[in-house]
């Protein structure tokens, strides 16, 4: 169990074109009053500023899947993809990943152009302190939601930035389009970051969080587009489907919409939750939506050691 | 102009169609794409009317990019399209270049009759027919058509005002041109709905063409077109020029709604409302549009008004063989 936590990050520009995220570090580094909190030392960073500077989500590779034991071990030097040595370099400066120097919680900030709205991102199922925390945000913005997406999937699951730290925590928000700084989203996740610092506040000072449901959307399987014997694009996400992030889809509901009109339907054996419906970023990785399936997972009580 | 004067102008015998300008302006590059597989069934529109569909730039395209080296659809003017070709010319330049050479030449005879180039915005605009002139008939003509054909999608007509500045975009090198701008979709994203705006939108616009072709007379009117005045640019850091304010939540996706002095424009990362400090009330758009953070435009203004525009139909044969010799006969006189 966590004894105190002492050493906080804010990551920014994981993707380099995910605004929020970038703009509330930068404001950060520039003057951190309002991430400050007692007992803790917060540092904001920004993780790949190569792609922040370019305004695209990476250089060579995807930094947030290159976090990889493969990745962090490997030798190469100058030869190796700017974010595979980026890895390497935050690995040693927040990590070592796995390892007890590690930060204690790392805040990684993304943005989504699909209709999520608020979304916190849980790597582990068994992460009492960080459910304890989602537990925690989602009390404090009550009316306003946020909700959880668990990725425990063995296959599905991949090695992020934040993956650096003994509790890491994602934080997604959209929609936004990529290069694009919203007001409104922005608030939202500097609204977010501000009850999960609070929350570490009273961690530190010894407040005893009772044992509590957290109600998490699983993760199960990817989508793809429906696609021609060239890898081709031939149909678009259904517009019953888009922007329906988080609402049931049941099988027969409408899915795809080929070019000349006609209709694709979920083939699944049951009712799942779609989310991640038509991300920019993930034509490229073949993934047109991903389901996901509902679960009340019991977060321990949790108290400073 | 008279009233009951009918304008008249030769016959279309090729338009084309072009996508992908910006390589990740998705909904254009698709619909070129099925334009490109329905062509090899060979099935061309009737009066002898060649439709020629291109994605303008496939480098962008194949990487998802608005463009390679520089911005494809700024590389139109007569100055750079008439440069050679060196070792290092941005990649853009060499391909305005080709398609002035398939498309043009621009401000020549044997430029296609037009251009239609499609386009998509991260801003809340419609279906927006944008043009550097306010006063070609056939481009008016044919959003007429578009607004009455599509009642339930909001079409507006945009007129870059462009008399002390030459044109620059893909658009300008057919003898008429247009650009078909739909909104809102995130770059790299492809919306159903967005898709659809644009196919029905194109479908629309040929459909007019074989209709004047035909010898069908349009009658004149008024349309409502939204005049480019100014651009406001993001509040920037002096030190680093980044952006120290996003657009105003109480302005955001509130394109073409009119904008009053004083009305909010801006919301800093410290919570201050920064305001419109014009004197006129002007109508805003391109809010927020993703591309224009390097160029410096956080919203465009214009001024609407209403203009009229005449009757027209095609020339007949006639009509065009007496135009003729009259040509050949100014040119003997020379």
């Amino acid at each position: 169990m966590l004894s105190c936590a002492r050493r906080v990050a804010i990551f920014g520009g994981t993707h380099g074109n995910e605004m929020s995220g970038v703009m509330l570090v930068n404001l950060w580094v520039q003057n951190n009053t309002e991430v400050q909190r007692k007992g803790v030392e917060v540092q904001p960073f920004i993780t790949n500023p190569k792609a922040v500077e370019k305004c695209t989500r990476y250089v060579d590779t995807d930094l947030n899947r290159a976090f990889t034991p493969e990745n962090l071990s490997t030798l190469g030097g100058g030869d190796l993809p700017y974010e595979v040595r980026r890895a390497q370099e935050i690995n040693r400066m927040f990590g070592p990943k796995g390892s007890p120097e590690a930060y204690d919680v790392i805040f990684d900030l993304h943005n989504t152009t699909s209709n999520m709205g608020c979304t916190l991102l849980l790597e582990s199922s068994k992460d009492h302190f960080n459910l304890q925390m989602m537990n925690y945000i989602q009390k404090s913005i009550f009316p306003a939601s946020c909700l959880v997406l668990l990725n425990e999937h063995p296959l599905l699951k991949y090695s992020t930035s934040r993956s650096v730290a003994k509790h890491p925590v994602g934080l997604e928000v959209g929609p936004q389009p990529q290069g694009v700084l919203r007001s409104n989203i922005f608030e939202s996740m500097r609204d977010i970051l501000k009850h999960a610092l609070d929350f570490i506040e009273l961690f530190n000072a010894g407040m005893e969080f009772p044992p509590c449901t957290v109600e998490v959307f699983r993760l199960s399987e990817r989508i793809d587009y429906p696609r021609d014997d060239n890898g081709n694009i031939i149909a678009m996400v259904h517009p019953n489907l888009q922007d329906c992030d988080w609402e049931p889809l049941n099988p027969g509901d409408p899915m795809f919409q080929t070019f000349d009109g006609k209709t694709i339907h979920y083939q699944g054996s049951g009712t799942v939750y779609p989310t991640f419906i038509n991300e920019a970023a993930y034509y490229e990785k073949q993934q047109a939506f991903a389901t996901t399936r509902r679960e009340s997972l019991v977060a321990s009580a949790i108290r400073k050691a | 102009m008279e009233l009951d004067e009918v304008v008249c102008f030769s016959r279309f015998s090729r338009v084309a169609i072009c996508g992908g300008t910006h390589g990740n302006e998705l909904s254009g590059v698709y619909l070129v794409r099925e334009m490109q597989k329905a062509e090899r069934k060979a099935k061309e529109r009737g009066n002898d009317m060649e439709v020629i569909t291109v994605l303008s730039n496939p480098r962008a395209v194949q990487r998802g990019l608005r463009y390679i080296d520089t911005d494809l659809n700024r590389c139109f003017t007569h100055a750079m399209l008439s440069g050679s070709n060196t070792n290092d010319a941005p990649y853009e330049i060499i391909r305005s270049r080709e398609l002035n050479a398939l498309l043009g030449p621009k401000g020549s005879r044997d430029a296609v009759d037009l251009v239609c180039d499609l386009h998509n915005t991260t801003a809340n605009m419609g279906l927006c027919l944008i043009s550097y002139s306010d006063s070609d008939w056939l481009c008016l003509h044919v959003f007429r058509h578009l607004q009455r054909q599509m009642p339930d999608v909001p079409t507006r007509f945009i007129h870059f005002n462009a008399t002390n500045k030459e044109s620059y975009s893909l658009d300008s090198v057919g003898k008429h041109g247009f650009a078909l701008e739909a909104g809102p979709q995130p770059h790299g994203v492809m919306r159903s709905n967005i898709y659809t705006t644009m196919k029905m939108g194109v479908e629309h616009v040929l459909d007019w063409v074989c209709l004047f072709n035909s010898g069908f007379v349009f009658e004149g009117g008024s349309v409502d077109v939204y005049t480019v005045v100014r651009n406001i640019d993001y509040p920037r850091d002096r030190d680093t020029h980044n952006i120290t304010a996003a657009v105003h939540p109480q302005l955001q996706d509130r394109d073409f709604c009119l904008l009053y002095p004083e009305d909010p424009l801006f919301l800093t990362l410290s919570g201050e409302t920064l305001r419109y400090k014009g004197k006129e009330p002007l109508y805003p758009f391109f809010i927020n549009e993703c591309a224009y953070y390097e160029k410096g435009i956080a919203v465009s203004l214009a001024r609407k008004r209403r203009v009229a525009i005449p009757a027209i139909r095609v020339q007949t044969e006639q009509e065009q063989q007496a135009k003729k010799d009259e040509c050949t006969s100014e040119e003997e006189e020379e």
